[in-house]
């Protein structure tokens, strides 16, 4: 089609914001839920939140931060033209993303080791504060996690992209705007860290 | 124009043009007008089948005791019933079918900012209700929670909630896709002239919609989530049970649905104030203040959703806010209304159908904007609470406003895609029906409901039963009606008389191109000199 | 309108950034081991929302985007508060 021929360079990255504000709001459900259950359970919610590995927490803050720094890096690497730095630095993040995916995995499995999962035997006898904590706790890891295998994929699927010299230093709002949404990703964890694994 | 092209309106349309014309070339088409007809045409589709379930349900309700079903199927039936006209028909009804149609062209765009996620959003709509209508058909049958899909009830039912949970949320996706597109359309794609104060007020509705959608649709979305966490892993965030609270759940919902309730209406009012100047032949009464209220219907319409949880136990500091609050939203609507009647004042009014529908709608609209004060004061609310007054203002609401509004650009705007115009009579006569039929129907409940019958009920005391055999009958002269404005509708846009560029003598940009307009609607880009009302500078009729 | 936005920062200034994330990133996990009561929430969302801000305003270029961004972020902002904040008129007075 003929329209092509002109790209809102601007529009597309309006578009991709309006977009990262459906996200903010998606997770803001879950951020509305911990707000009013944190008022109604403080204490089965410190008990809870201290059960949680600030070790595995903090290193996949910083896993994320690096990740974010490296996709930005790409950003400005395929400004300057250079395909080949670019390249590297999507496949470290999404490296980064595995990592932090992994670490994930082994939190988890660990938790459900010990019979902590929504709607566990464990949970029920417990005190009613404690499951809806965990309860919360997986549904925003969780989404969170299903954000970082699309944010990758995405990533991954930019880079081919990249690779074919269809996004290049002069057509490079798709790498832009996907790593506006790797961004996205990294935000929202920037919250969840504290909320579940340190303030409580 | 030379009037010879009108004898074949088809030809070099968009209908055309492209050279492609199998279903294929429309399924997969990028161009904002097919898009806007697949999605009008899917969802009329849609809107009918919920009519059907509408007219079973007012069978039912014809007389005390069982008429024609039990009351699981009954149950069920209120259930899809109000899902299909909410989630399948009156929320994409209007940006996407009138939204696609003619918001790029009335701010001189040649499509939309992202005509590839158009259709995707399209798509999507389709790929949720097929979802959507598979629940009905497996698993533990259609769900029959009500489409507010409420718990604990929800997470518990045996019946397929899951799965007709799942579609909606598909459908939500769909919604903020569109919304994305319009917005970013909006800002980036106007014409040169085209500044925000010659925008068509149905664009600024629209803009205002948008903005709707992105910001709370989200919010259905994790709901939706939570209610199949809550039946496949059994989290229990809303199960008393296990710590949870059922009232969060509310809250959560509505923090969507009412809002939701302006992405309905807000395209509608939009109709409304293109249609009612250019019947009137004069410049719109307070065009910045029309365009304002909406934003602020919009803006006041995200702080107002405890009003639906009166009676659900929350506590009364909140009740009393949240009923403050929607007594501060009737103010930008009443604005609207006095607006639209301050514009018909002495002016030069041809009582076409699209003007009928847009006066029905001021009536109806304010018969259902001041009875909703009725339910936003607490002390009334209780009173009325889950009762047919309820059903009957959110029919007085979103059929005799939104329902009437989509109608009236059906007829007023249909014609300029399909080049072809209805049959003037019977549409008045359709009219009429519909008018008519619709009081009858809705009306009585408001009454059946102020003497106490609850809704969602399969059974009621004898004392209810005349007004409910009136409300009934009601709803057949509404369905003749109902039947008799599409007929003619359809065949006018088959075979009717051909029209103009602007059948209407309308000033905004749609009347300025062929009928039906070519691929990319301008053959050079449009230089906009003058307001979207001021009829001087427009071409005759 | 012009294109002509595109601001390229440097690898030094995000590198700079993502380390001053770091170093917040410590300083929260240090503060919230001590026990400071009510404070401690307080304080880790401060550090939350200054990070956010870093991310947002750097590595997202909104430092460099124009005003209409910036003011529709803040109107998203803005409603997911109200979301929360007016929720609570119930939960706090039930």
């Amino acid at each position: 089609m003929s329209h092509s021929e002109h790209k809102d360079y601007a529009g597309a990255k309006l578009g991709m914001w309006l977009f990262l504000f459906t996200e903010i709001i998606l997770f803001g459900g879950l951020f509305i839920l911990y707000a009013v259950y944190l008022h109604r359970y403080p204490r089965e919610f410190s008990s809870g939140g201290h059960e949680l590995n600030v070790i595995y927490g903090a290193t996949n803050t910083m896993v994320l931060l690096t990740s974010s720094l490296m996709v930005a890096m790409a950003v400005t690497a395929i400004q300057g033209g250079r395909k080949l730095l670019t390249l590297r630095l999507l496949v470290g993040t999404i490296l980064c993303a595995a990592i932090f995916m992994g670490i994930k995995y082994v939190e988890w499995s660990a938790k459900i080791h010990h019979g902590i999962y929504p709607g566990s035997a464990k949970l029920a006898a417990g005190p009613p504060g404690e499951s809806i904590f965990f309860g919360l706790y997986y549904l925003s890891t969780g989404l969170h996690g299903l954000h970082v295998l699309i944010g990758g994929s995405v990533l991954a699927w930019i880079g081919v992209k990249v690779r074919r010299g269809v996004v290049t230093g002069d057509d490079f709002v798709l790498l832009e705007n996907g790593a506006l949404y790797w961004h996205l990703v990294d935000l929202i964890w920037i919250f969840i860290f504290p909320l579940y694994y340190l303030m409580l | 124009m030379n009037p010879s092209d009108n004898l074949h309106p088809a030809s070099g349309s968009f209908w055309n043009d492209t050279g492609k014309s199998g279903i294929s070339s429309w399924i997969f088409s990028t161009d904002h007008k097919r898009i806007g007809l697949l999605y009008f045409w899917s969802v009329l589709s849609f809107f009918l089948v919920a009519v059907v379930l509408g007219l079973l349900l007012r069978i039912e309700l014809m007389a005390p005791g069982r008429t024609i079903m039990g009351p699981e199927t009954y149950n069920a039936l209120f259930t899809v019933h109000g899902a299909v006209m909410v989630f399948l028909f009156i929320i994409p009804g209007f940006p996407g079918a009138f939204g696609n149609l003619v918001m790029p062209i009335q701010i001189g765009a040649r499509d939309v900012s992202f005509p590839r996620l158009n259709l995707f959003s399209w798509w999507l709509y389709m790929i949720g209700a097929a979802v959507i209508i598979i629940a009905l058909f497996t698993g533990g049958g259609p769900p029959d929670t009500g489409w507010t899909f409420y718990v604990p009830f929800s997470a518990r039912t045996g019946t397929n909630v899951s799965v007709a949970v799942f579609g909606v949320f598909i459908v939500g996706f769909s919604s903020i896709v569109t919304g994305v597109n319009f917005v970013t359309t909006i800002h980036r794609l106007r014409a040169p002239g085209m500044s925000w104060d010659r925008l068509p007020l149905f664009v600024w509705s629209l803009y205002a919609t948008a903005w709707v959608q992105i910001l709370a649709t989200p919010i259905l979305g994790i709901t939706l989530v939570l209610i199949i966490a809550e039946r496949v892993l059994g989290v229990g965030l809303f199960d008393p049970m296990k710590g949870g609270d059922p009232v969060m759940y509310q809250h959560l919902f509505w923090i969507y649905s009412h809002p939701a309730v302006y992405i309905m209406i807000l395209p509608a009012m939009g109709v409304i104030s293109e249609i009612i100047p250019v019947f009137s032949r004069k410049p719109v009464f307070g065009y910045k203040m029309i365009a304002f209220s909406s934003i602020a219907i919009a803006a006041a319409g995200s702080l107002v959703w405890g009003h639906h949880m009166f009676t659900s136990g929350i506590s009364d500091r909140a009740i009393l806010i949240f009923s403050f609050l929607t007594f501060v939203v009737a103010i930008p609507s009443a604005i609207k209304v006095f607006n639209w009647v301050s514009t018909l004042y002495r002016g030069s009014i041809s009582l076409e159908a699209p003007m009928l529908y847009a006066l029905s709608f001021i009536l109806l609209f304010s018969i259902g904007g001041l009875t909703g004060l009725i339910l936003g004061a607490a002390a009334t609310d209780i009173h009325v609470h889950d009762t047919h007054f309820v059903v009957g203002h959110f029919h007085y609401v979103i059929f005799g406003g939104s329902g009437f509004a989509l109608f009236g650009a059906m007829h007023y705007w249909l014609p300029k895609f399909y080049g072809r115009k209805y049959a003037e009579k019977p549409a008045l006569i359709a009219w009429a029906l519909l008018f008519v039929g619709f009081n009858i129907t809705y009306f009585s409940m408001m009454v059946l409901g102020m003497k106490g019958m609850p809704r969602r009920y399969y059974d009621y005391l004898p004392e209810f039963a005349p007004l409910n055999l009136v409300s009934t009958m009601g709803s057949w002269i509404l369905a003749v009606g109902l039947v008799l404005m599409l007929v003619n509708l359809i065949r006018g846009l088959r075979s009717g008389e051909p029209v103009g560029n602007n059948p209407w003598g309308g000033a905004t940009l749609e009347w300025t191109i062929p009928s039906p307009p070519p691929t990319e609607n301008f053959s050079e880009e449009p230089v906009v000199t003058h307001g979207p009302y001021d009829f001087s500078k427009a071409g005759k009729p | 309108m012009t294109e002509a936005s595109h601001h390229i920062i440097s690898y030094r200034k995000l590198s700079a950034v993502w380390g001053l994330l770091l170093l917040l990133t410590a300083a929260t996990v240090l503060i919230t081991r001590l026990d400071l009561g009510p404070y401690k929430i307080v304080g880790a969302l401060s550090i939350a929302c200054i990070k956010s801000g870093l991310v947002i305003a750097i590595f997202m270029h909104m430092k460099y985007e124009g005003r209409l961004l910036r003011i529709l972020l803040f109107v998203a902002l803005v409603t997911l508060a109200i979301f929360i904040g007016f929720t609570f008129f119930d939960v706090l007075y039930r």
